[in-house]
């Protein structure tokens, strides 16, 4: 497969390790009333899809940035590649 | 007199004679001949035997799609099994074996299948071997095995050597036939990046195996001119002998280069076969397509062949395979071959068409709707048996027959990704389906243009839209002239009612296997295929899954494509282990990492452990110790005595710099870290977002934006991996950089009483260092030996007073030569891995054995530490209650009662008198060693409610072992439990 990573261009996936589903990156509030319920979701309960995915990938063999990779399971086919780091901006993570 | 068999023409070097050796006898060909083709020239039909009924075969293509002839090529260590005949170029020198017989490929003792084979029909070893069960594993399997399999290997190391290599390309090219280069060509002036491959050593395709005529001259020459052309081009790579293995995602495609498979032995530091990774943005799929067989009765003689093979060895390789020819067709395509067999000289006996209005003969006799009901010559054809029109049988005399059923399009690339191919009526040959490969394209006989001018057109119209898409364009070139007949067939798969018409010759499956599956319920096309063994073998059923397709269509009263295909897979034809492994074997199976003071280690004659990629000394013998303990044990006596050194370079180091450094390492770590002063080191333990303990580790504070991480050795990529994830998902704004300096830094551990001492020779004056002024847990940014910067930490895992000292890693080597000069006064020691973790154990030290991916911090004693004021990766799932019970495992030391009695790591505890299964389990051993401080061996583990059974005797259990002993709870820290020595 070929990402391509958005500030290196394409990239071969051989340089990325996977992680998973990219609702990783919507860690829960640790002080929320039901935090432990919240973070045995977020760590146990995952959606496992045939078709589009957003997923977490890890340029170890490059610039060592996260890259959230929307891919198809069935078809491998890649529609957009995204620096974590924006995504988590962009979903309320900033401090 | 030798190659008997051979006309005139062809593309073979006549100037040069060849010698080789079959089966030990020595035989003659020419530069341009392949095994099977050279062979045939010597009127050798026979070349191996079958690989379930040991029946004589013969080749029956002339490619790589050959079920027959496979022969063991050369011999010793670079002998291969199973090589096709077909594809393996002549060399001076060549030998070759038959195989899968004895004593000898005329006598196979085990013919005898052949006469058993009522027996060996589908499903025979399912239906066989059933009863009784336990003859199995005794009695059958080894019995089958031995007699299963072809060729055999050498059992010897592969001498050559395997290259992988990548290239990038506008337009990949797969098959250079008229197809493909014509879009080779286009593509190529259009000034795209193209890569040309091709399987064969002379691309061509079937331009070199036929006599129609391209642009007023001989096929084969207008294709050698138009790769001459290529050649010349800078931005269009010829890859002859280039396989293309299978079609990846994204544009990705795995191709295997015979460099060196030519030659006896490959050049001077020449591999023998690259594996290539190509990308390309566009591919085409000009790979031609295969001719198939029909199946009637004994259809596996040796000497009968499909037509297409017979007209390549007549017209490229100048050889009949035999005098007299016959040929059996269901379309005009089989009269070509009669014809060109003819205009060699070779006599036609007779052209038997399944078509009741086939065209007329010229000069040779077509029995028109006939078809052959059997065959004669048990080592090689002699006769066939036709049964005409008016159901008269006649005997017809020949030492070949050409047999065409048909071209099949090569679809297989096309369907790597999922796709499925789809069924072309007109030509009865399934063809590319709509759900290609991304970005590729298929022209000429592999997308059904079966002939020389449609595979010019479709081809040079392919690499036009592709140029398009390119944003290149180039004026339509002028394509040559070229046959452009009609295909006329009418499908035929096997004649009916014969006992034993072979489908699959490789695997030895009948028609009559095919129709036994229908009748057992196998109904679908995986089932059939793995039931009967169709299309199994090493030539995936090239020549064979479409009549296994056509017959199980036939009796299920469905149409070929409602039966469907079976799914293709990479690789396209068999590719040597070798070729996947590349460089990665032996010693450079994996990349080597060395510590600084490697070199050092070597020549202390230290004994070496792998490390995940490293290399660490594990022990340092000295003169006259002769076993490993002997040396552990003085060095950690030594150590504990006076002082010890040791290369701890391989944890891992992250340096962690920004305002928010301290608020980062909070998240990171369950233990508090936001008050840590400047100029103090803390333990950390970090967690899993579950709960359990993920690494540990040191975090040094250099300044109040500044930190140094220390990870364990085999975790250093992973924690990296884990806090690059904290920062860059979780905490996006926090102003905190992280960089791993694991290899900037040497590092060495110096531990005992007299560490200081030794240190105080090496750190610069200016630095105080007295127990008051750098105490236990402090670190510096300092020099030593006179302004070189380096790095302190009063840190110990061996419990004595004990430093890390770090400098630049180019100085490792000269430091670690500096501390033992140093430490000579005070008979410094060198300790190893096995030292380190004898007195870590002896301390009670936690490490890769206790941080095992199933405990928590409760179970490693320091459940305290997990602060709850906090956010931490961790913490919220650590409070979970199965995770907190009462009777949780506890981190404890274990001596044996019987002090000369081991504690091995591995063994389970249980209560003295209580029944010995895992429900009565209370823990396990993680870690032991033998104590020579102590005087006996000891142990730390976990064990149900920890502390509060202290002193409880308790029982040690291995039963795969047969250990069985009682040992005493104990507290983990065997050695100075107050910590006064490491603070003195």
């Amino acid at each position: 497969m070929m990402i391509d990573h958005p500030i290196l261009g394409p990239r071969d996936a051989g340089e990325f390790v996977y992680m998973g589903c990219a609702s990783l990156i919507n860690r829960p509030d640790w002080q929320a009333e039901d935090a432990l319920q919240q973070f045995t979701d977020y760590g146990y309960q995952r959606d496992n899809p045939s078709g589009g995915h957003r997923e977490l990938w890890f340029h170890e063999g490059g610039d060592r940035s996260w890259l959230v990779v929307t891919r198809d399971t069935v078809t491998h086919a890649i529609t957009q590649v995204e620096l974590a780091r924006d995504v988590a901006r962009r979903e309320g993570r900033s401090k | 007199m030798t190659q008997t068999n051979r006309l005139q023409g062809g593309m073979i070097d006549r100037s040069r004679t060849l010698s080789f050796r079959f089966d030990g006898k020595a035989f003659q060909g020419h530069p341009g001949d392949t095994l099977a083709s050279a062979l045939l020239a010597n009127d050798v039909r026979l070349m191996g035997r079958s690989f379930k009924y040991h029946r004589p075969r013969g080749p029956m293509t002339a490619g790589s799609e050959e079920p027959n002839a496979i022969v063991e090529l050369r011999t010793g260590a670079r002998q291969e099994p199973n090589t096709r005949a077909t594809t393996a170029e002549l060399f001076d020198g060549l030998v070759a074996n038959s195989q899968n017989r004895w004593p000898s490929l005329r006598f196979d003792a085990l013919g005898v299948n052949d006469w058993l084979s009522p027996f060996f029909a589908a499903g025979f070893y399912y239906k066989t071997f059933m009863w009784p069960a336990k003859f199995w594993e005794k009695l059958y399997e080894p019995m089958i095995r031995r007699a299963a399999g072809l060729g055999s290997v050498s059992f010897e190391p592969d001498p050559d050597s395997y290259d992988k290599g990548f290239l990038h390309c506008d337009l990949l090219v797969i098959g250079g036939g008229p197809a493909g280069l014509a879009a080779a060509l286009r593509a190529g002036e259009a000034g795209a990046r193209v890569i040309l491959a091709d399987e064969d050593f002379t691309l061509g395709g079937r331009l070199n195996a036929e006599t129609h005529e391209v642009a007023g001259m001989a096929g084969h020459v207008w294709a050698a001119q138009a790769v001459a052309r290529l050649a010349d081009m800078p931005n269009v790579r010829v890859m002859p002998r280039t396989t293309i293995l299978g079609a990846f995602d994204h544009g990705t495609y795995g191709a295997l280069e015979r460099v060196s498979d030519h030659l006896a032995v490959p050049e001077k530091d020449k591999p023998r076969q690259i594996l290539w990774r190509i990308y390309s943005k566009h591919a085409l799929l000009a790979a031609g397509a295969t001719e198939r067989p029909i199946a009637f009765e004994n259809n596996d003689r040796p000497g009968i062949m499909l037509a297409g093979a017979v007209r390549s060895y007549v017209n490229r390789w100048a050889v009949t395979p035999a005098r007299d020819v016959a040929i059996f067709t269901n379309n005009d395509d089989g009269h070509r071959t009669a014809t060109d067999l003819r205009a060699k000289g070779v006599n036609v006996t007779a052209v038997i068409d399944t078509r009741p209005d086939a065209p007329d003969g010229g000069d040779f006799e077509v029995i028109k709707g006939g078809v052959i009901t059997n065959t004669s010559g048990r080592l090689g054809l002699t006769g066939i048996e036709a049964r005409t029109a008016d159901g008269g049988q006649r005997r017809i005399s020949c030492g070949a027959l050409g047999v065409s059923g048909g071209w099949n399009p090569n679809v297989a690339l096309t369907c790597h990704q999922g796709g499925r191919p789809a069924w072309n009526a007109d030509i009865a040959a399934f063809v590319p389906g709509s759900a290609l490969p991304p970005n590729m394209s298929v022209a000429g006989a592999a997308n059904g243009a079966l002939t020389t001018h449609g595979a010019f057109h479709t081809g040079a119209e392919a690499a036009s839209q592709i140029l398009d898409h390119l944003g290149l364009s180039a004026p339509a070139p002028d394509l040559p002239e070229a046959e452009d007949g009609p295909v006329n067939l009418t499908p035929f798969w096997h004649v009916k009612d014969a006992k034993r018409a072979w489908v699959d010759q490789q695997n030895d499956v009948t028609a009559k296997d095919v129709k036994l599956a229908h009748q057992e319920n196998f109904v679908s096309v995986e089932h059939l295929k793995r039931y009967t063994t169709l299309g199994m073998a090493t030539d995936q059923g090239k020549t064979s899954n479409m009549a296994g397709l056509a017959i199980m269509a036939e009796v299920a009263g469905k149409s070929i494509p409602e039966v469907g295909t079976t799914m293709f897979r990479p690789p396209y034809t068999p590719t040597a282990i070798g070729a996947f492994a590349g460089r990665s074997r032996d010693k450079d199976f994996r990349p080597v990492r060395k510590t600084p003071s490697h070199v050092w280690a070597e020549e202390k004659g230290a004994v070496f452990v792998e490390v995940g990629m490293w290399l660490r000394a594990q022990w340092f013998p000295l003169p006259g110790e002769t076993h490993w303990r002997e040396s552990v044990d003085r060095e950690v006596l030594q150590t504990r005595k006076s002082v010890g050194v040791c290369d701890v370079t391989t944890l891992g180091k992250i340096d962690v710099q920004g305002a928010d450094a301290a608020d980062f390492l909070n998240r990171i770590y369950c233990n508090g870290f936001a008050k840590l002063p400047v100029g103090k080191t803390r333990y950390g333990l970090m967690l899993r977002e579950d709960g359990i303990a993920m690494d540990d580790g040191t975090a040094a504070r250099l300044a109040d934006d500044h930190f140094v991480v220390t990870t364990t050795t085999a975790n250093a990529v992973g924690v990296y991996r884990h806090m690059e994830f904290v920062r860059q998902c979780l905490f996006p704004d926090m102003d905190v950089q992280l960089i791993s300096t694991t290899e900037a830094w040497a590092q060495f551990a110096v531990a005992g009483p007299n560490a200081r001492k030794l240190l105080r020779k090496v750190v610069d004056d200016d630095y105080d260092f007295s127990n008051e002024g750098f105490p236990f847990m402090a670190c510096a940014e300092i020099t030593v030996c006179g302004g070189l910067r380096a790095r302190l930490f009063r840190i110990s895992f061996s419990g004595e007073l004990a430093y890390e000292i770090a400098v630049p890693t180019r100085y490792g080597d000269a430091m670690i030569r500096k501390l033992m000069e140093a430490g000579e006064e005070f008979d410094v020691v060198p300790y190893g891995t096995e030292a380190l973790g004898v007195m870590r154990i002896e301390k009670g030290h936690a490490a890769g054995n206790e941080l095992n991916g199933t405990t928590t911090a409760l179970n490693l004693g320091m459940g305290r530490m997990v602060s709850k004021k906090k956010d931490s990766i961790g913490s919220t799932l650590s409070e979970r209650e199965g995770l907190n019970e009462d009777d949780a495992l506890k981190l404890v030391g274990f001596k044996p009662v019987d002090s000369s009695k081991p504690v091995p790591a591995g063994s389970h505890l249980m209560t003295k008198g209580s029944q010995v299964d895992a429900a009565h389990d209370q823990g396990y051993v993680t870690s032991a060693c033998y104590s020579p401080n102590l005087g006996c061996h000891i142990g730390i583990g976990f064990l149900k409610s920890g502390h509060a059974r202290s002193g409880e005797i308790i029982r040690l259990v291995s039963p795969l072992t047969g250990i069985d002993h009682e040992v005493e709870v104990v507290s983990a820290h065997f050695v100075d439990p107050e910590g006064e020595r490491l603070r003195a």
